[in-house]
């Protein structure tokens, strides 16, 4: 049986990753469902004593959410409408019991494609922050999920904070998830829209798909259309063809790849026009 | 150290950090209230709360509460049950029970936050916890009337039948008391693991086991340590299963070896390591290449991979479909549907003297006890079954799971044993519904009047026999559904696969073919030109008219629940019409089916036997050895026992199944157990009854009073006390008792299947709404209306129940539910309804009594299951005028078939 560290302050923690490749954990909500064993397996670190990796905070620069940052707390915070998707998200990540537990960090860091939490915070312009003895390395998010169940995190790195920059909050935005059950469903595919809309004109977007390929991806190609255009030209931009960077599905138990494509155009189109209802 | 605060009284444990909560509660505190069915978060069984909220205790490393306080469902009620465990009792909010802890902690949670929550929000609160028997429906009742007081009613003498009496056995259920197959571990019992097969099909041989067990400290049992016939299966005729693969493995997850040592050392092995090599073959794993004719044999004394045909002819099908004036053809493919009773199969042995003793989960305590015997080379009275409290079962706890295991490790060591499997162990080891590839075809003339009918069925049976004869039997007999058909043929094959095991689920294979069936005759009602429910109620089977089989009922219900379905009918035909001139991409359709269904086993002998006694100090026992895996055997019979007797049901104290002490009620399948064990106990407690009159000397009218060890006769004036000291003790401890046995009359079927081949049916029919999104392909079942003939209801709270937790696994068979094997072996990737996926529900229990059932009592508890798919189906062709030809219906074959219409 491994060690288990639980320390307090941020500062044990990565001390704890520098010498002995401890695996972090936090809600354990995916940790634990991918074992059998009725331990954690090897040398654990737990960062959930550190209070100060907690909670969501306003910056000088934009909003900082803390790496243990429950999905509940993310349902519980008051924040802009632009983090709205990311709420949405959250209250569609398991049932309540897995969001009292499970943590922002800990589902980037699973780094599943099917992850709830990566279109909206995707479409946030999130970067995370690493930190390890030698310092603090921020990289953009979709930059940090490297592959289905990869990361491109150094063993001696915690994810201490996911940062969503001022310029990002931005409009008003919309998750859509879509699953053959309405509760505790592994998405068949998923959107994430934001849109800055001034004066009748979309000044800012941000779509992001999940679970229609290895990672969730923006719909860069789409974003590109749709920048500067009146919302009432806006769901007719919505196509195939300004979709097909941003689709790369596969055929599983829960639906074909084909269908995935046709099921992401249209949660596009509808989050498009969700979030402009919104300004109406 | 780890100290927290657990239900108020703080704890310092020294356990492992990263212990799961869970673990640390049942087993280093002997918590057990607390159940464990999945171990990923994805059933919520194991709910506690964190300092006041819902958490996972499987998901929770020990660790994170120091310090913290955690409440489980011991905590609630420490004086009986708090008002939310009293509304569960009162609403019926508990069937089997094992997921009321988690249940009640999430809706517990919610009620501190808000005292009186709206529906929306209790869906919210409780989305994380899965039952699979109740369908929500009553769980989200109890909590919006948690704050209401007071119990079910306590009938007087000669009123127990018809009253909404809360379940009797319910109070352990809601407090967390109820003792499951993992909740009773012997002291020093050797933990047992399973050595399974990865292959579906396989040679294989052992390596140096001996070395291996001893290098492990551990002890390994085979094939070749079994004492007995290493052979087991349900029906013996066709007995086929080993307990333990000797040499070829025939299925994925097959049992080839058992691991047997302390629990510490087996928990920890990994069974990776274990010398065995295999010989992969290529399996069969669809009935179309099992019946080619070049396919290897999966039993090679089964010529064609057929086990067993079924088959039913009644006057001259094809003729009639050949001069039918409008005729309906159709197909429909199914799959896997994996049972998903919440919890995984459990149970423990040990010995007391001579005799095995096996506690473990069941449907079929008495069967458990043959089959045991002849596997371990016992007789029958060195085995005793005490069957443990079922989480579920639906006809999967009909086989032999966990029990010849345990078995033959406590056998073999003298040592008590236990063995839990895990969530993906069951599911790769457990029976499923047959998968079936059907093709049927059905004709009218042009008044609507059904004239003939074809059916054909290959039914992937999988590698074992298990209930595959049954399945064959009964879809021929049922696949008219409740309809005069006078021409008929219908032939349904098993066809083994290497495949998973298909046994018994809920409808016996009768749920596939009605899928297909009650589209055909939407088909057929659309080209007559007929309304839908009208052309089913012109066409439907009353008394006295031949079934297929040429049997003439009476009691025949399906008229009067078709006709009770006519109002909501007219009006969700006319809201669905005004909701699609808006167009906003989703349409609602209206669905309807019936269903008919057999109770017991088809023309084969099938008793059942109560006892009913009194000992000398005044306790009436019923020995009710029908096993109640949550449909609520043990409330019903003591309900119809009691006025059959004449005393009030809570008078009554139940014996539960348990082979050492109650007679044998047969098998909790076929929704035999009210009509053939309630029966038995109608007849023992009317025995009892005569006895104690005689007794008085007093005639049929007088009434039976019992006061402490006094009974007391009265009819008019006359009046005669009993003193129950004063009577000599006979047998089993009583003064008085009775003991009857009831077998339903049935007759052999002929070689067309024309004969009586079930005493009793049920009947029913039910009417869906649901909205379709013609974009995504999704289905949103928006409301169900269930007309049930029961004959005469017994508990109209239970019955309900019923037919809501049938309805939620018709929706999940419908719409989401698909088994592969080694792909969707958890609860996650296999879904099963949850609370937002099952609609508002309105009840009609029809009573047209049977002539032959208890008290005019028929079976339902398969029945309310057989409709919900087809009606789905229908609806969703009368929304989008899509066909399905295979379920599930998944949104992207939904989308694929709504737009095969457009071509």
């Amino acid at each position: 049986m491994g060690i288990y560290h639980r320390p307090g302050k941020l500062k044990d923690a990565l001390a704890v990753l520098a010498t002995t490749g401890a695996q972090p954990v936090a809600g354990c909500t995916d940790v634990f469902a991918s074992t059998g064993a009725q331990e954690l397996p090897g040398d654990v670190l737990d960062v959930t004593a550190i209070d100060e990796l907690r909670g969501i905070t306003k910056t000088g620069l934009g909003w900082r959410i803390g790496a243990t940052t429950t999905w509940r707390d993310v349902v519980c915070t008051k924040l802009p409408p632009a983090f709205c998707m990311l709420q949405q998200a959250a209250r569609e990540i398991g049932g309540l019991q897995v969001q009292n537990a499970g943590t922002v960090a800990g589902n980037l860091c699973n780094a599943s494609p099917a992850a709830d939490g990566m279109p909206p915070l995707l479409a946030l312009n999130a970067q995370v922050e690493l930190a390890s003895e030698q310092g603090i390395r921020i990289i953009d998010l979709a930059d940090f999920v490297s592959g289905p169940r990869a990361t491109v995190r150094r063993d001696n790195e915690l994810l201490s904070a996911v940062l969503v920059p001022d310029a990002s909050v931005l409009g008003c935005s919309r998750f859509l998830k879509l699953g053959a059950r309405k509760h505790l469903v592994i998405s068949i595919a998923m959107v994430a829209v934001r849109l800055d809309v001034q004066d009748e004109i979309i000044r800012d977007v941000a779509v992001a798909i999940g679970a229609c390929g290895p990672v969730a991806i923006r719909a860069s190609k789409l974003e590109r259309a749709l920048v500067g255009t009146r919302v009432d030209q806006a769901d007719q931009l919505v196509s195939v063809a300004h979709l097909e960077d941003a689709l790369s599905p596969i055929s599983d138990v829960r639906g074909e790849a084909g269908y995935r494509s046709v099921a992401a155009l249209e949660l596009v189109q509808r989050g498009i026009v969700d979030v402009l209802e919104a300004y109406r | 150290m780890i100290s927290f605060d657990l239900n108020g009284v703080s704890q310092t444990l020294d356990v492992p950090h990263g212990r799961r909560l869970s673990r640390v509660l049942r087993e280093d505190l002997h918590l057990r209230g607390t159940k464990v069915c999945c171990d990923a978060g994805d059933c919520g069984a194991c709910t506690v709360l964190l300092d006041g909220e819902a958490v996972c205790a499987c998901l929770t490393p020990v660790a994170q509460v120091a310090d913290r306080q955690v409440e489980t469902i011991e905590g609630l009620g420490a004086a009986g049950p708090n008002p939310l465990q009293r509304a569960f009792m009162r609403h019926g909010a508990a069937q089997c029970g094992i997921c009321s802890p988690g249940m009640i902690m999430a809706a517990e949670a919610l009620l501190r936050r808000e005292c009186s929550p709206d529906r929306d929000t209790v869906e919210a609160a409780l989305a994380g916890v899965l039952c699979r028997c109740t369908g929500y429906t009553k769980i989200i009742d109890a909590v919006l009337d948690a704050a209401g007081s007071g119990a079910g009613p306590e009938p007087e003498a000669g009123a127990s039948v018809g009253a909404r009496v809360e379940r009797l056995d319910g109070a352990a259920k809601v407090m967390g008391h109820e003792l499951f197959g993992a909740d009773v571990v012997p002291e020093d019992a050797l933990c047992v693991r399973v050595v399974r097969s990865p292959y579906p099909a396989a040679r294989f041989e052992f390596g140096e086991v001996e070395g291996w067990a001893a290098e492990n400290g551990v002890q390994v049992f085979t094939a070749k340590h079994i004492p007995g016939v290493n052979c087991f299966g349900v029906i013996e005729r066709f007995a086929d299963q080993p307990v333990l693969a000797a040499e070829t493995v025939r299925m994925a997850g097959e049992a080839v070896a058992l691991v047997a040592g302390p629990k510490d050392i087996v928990e920890a092995l990994a069974l990776s390591t274990f010398p065995v090599t295999w010989d992969v073959k290529t399996p069969m794993l669809d009935v179309r290449s099992a019946v080619k004719p070049d396919a290897e044999h999966v039993h090679h004394d089964r010529a064609g991979n057929q086990l067993i045909a079924g088959f039913v002819r009644q006057g001259d099908a094809e003729g009639a479909l050949a001069s039918a004036v409008h005729v309906a053809e159709g197909v429909l493919q199914t799959g896997h549907v994996e049972h998903a009773y919440i919890e995984p199969e459990a149970g423990a042995a040990w010995m007391e003297g001579e005799v095995l003793n096996i506690r473990a989960c069941t449907q079929a305590p008495v069967l458990d006890q043959h089959s045991m015997a002849r596997v371990l080379g016992l007789s029958e009275n060195k085995v005793r079954i005490r069957p443990a409290a079922t989480g579920g079962g639906f006809g999967a706890k009909l086989d032999l799971t966990v029990q010849p295991l345990l078995g033959l490790v406590t056998l073999l060591t003298g040592q008590p044993s236990v063995l839990i499997y895990t969530r993906a162990e069951s599911m790769a080891a457990s029976t499923k519904r047959h998968p079936a590839d059907m093709h049927a075809k059905i004709g009218a003339d042009a008044d609507g009047r059904l004239v003939g009918m074809m059916f054909e069925g290959d039914f992937d049976t999988g590698a074992y026999a298990s209930w595959g004869p049954t399945v064959a039997v009964r879809v021929p007999v049922h696949a008219s559904g409740p309809y005069v058909v006078p021409n008929y043929v219908a032939k349904a094959r098993a066809i083994h696969t290497n495949g998973p095991v298909a046994g018994a689920f809920r409808g016996f294979g009768v749920p596939q073919a009605a899928a297909l069936q009650e589209q055909l005759l939407d088909q057929l009602a659309e080209q007559v030109g007929m309304d839908r429910l009208a052309f089913r109620r012109l066409n439907a089977l009353s008394d006295g008219v031949p079934t297929v089989c040429g049997q003439k009922l009476e009691g025949v219900g399906i008229g009067a629940c078709l006709s009770a379905l006519q109002p909501r009918w007219d009006a969700a035909l006319i809201e669905a019409a005004a909701e699609n001139v808006k167009s906003n991409g989703k349409v609602r359709g209206v669905g309807v089916a019936s269903c008919w269904y057999g109770c017991g086993n088809t023309a084969l002998p099938n008793p059942s036997t109560m006892r009913i006694g009194i000992t000398a100090k005044g306790q009436i026992c019923l020995h009710q050895g029908a096993m109640d895996i949550g449909q609520g055997a043990n409330t019903v019979i003591p309900q119809m026992a009691a006025d059959a007797l004449g005393v009030p049901v809570h008078q009554i104290t139940l014996i539960d199944a348990d082979t050492a002490l109650t007679p044998d009620c047969g098998k909790t399948s076929a929704s035999r157990q009210t009509v053939v064990s309630g029966k038995a106990a109608v007849l023992a407690a009317k025995a009892l009854r005569a006895r104690i009159l005689q007794l008085g000397n007093m005639g049929d009218e007088a009434a039976i009073t019992l006061s402490g060890a006094v009974l007391t006769l009265t009819q008019g004036v006359a009046r005669r006390d009993i003193s129950l000291r004063d009577l000599p003790d006979d047998v089993f401890g009583y003064v008085l008792w009775a003991e009857e046995t009831y077998d339903p009359p049935t007759q052999a079927l002929d070689e067309n299947g024309q004969g009586a081949p079930y005493a009793v049916y049920g009947y029913g029919a039910q009417l869906v709404e649901v909205e379709v999104d013609q974009v995504l392909g999704t289905v949103k079942v928006l409301k169900i209306t269930a007309a049930h003939d029961v004959g005469q209801v017994i508990n109209p709270l239970l019955a309900e129940g019923q037919i809501e937790g049938g309805i939620a696994q018709g929706i999940g068979m419908a719409l989401m539910e698909e088994f592969h094997p080694g792909k969707t072996e958890n609860l996650h990737d296999y879904l099963i309804p949850t609370i937002g996926d099952v609609p508002e529900i309105v009840s009609h229990l029809i009573e047209v009594p049977d002539p032959e059932g208890p008290l005019g009592a028929k079976g339902l508890g398969e029945h309310v299951l057989i409709p919900t798919a087809p009606a789905i189906l229908n609806a969703i062709r009368h929304a989008t005028g899509a066909a399905l030809t295979q379920l599930p219906a998944r949104p992207d074959r939904v989308l694929a078939a709504i737009r095969a219409t457009k071509t």
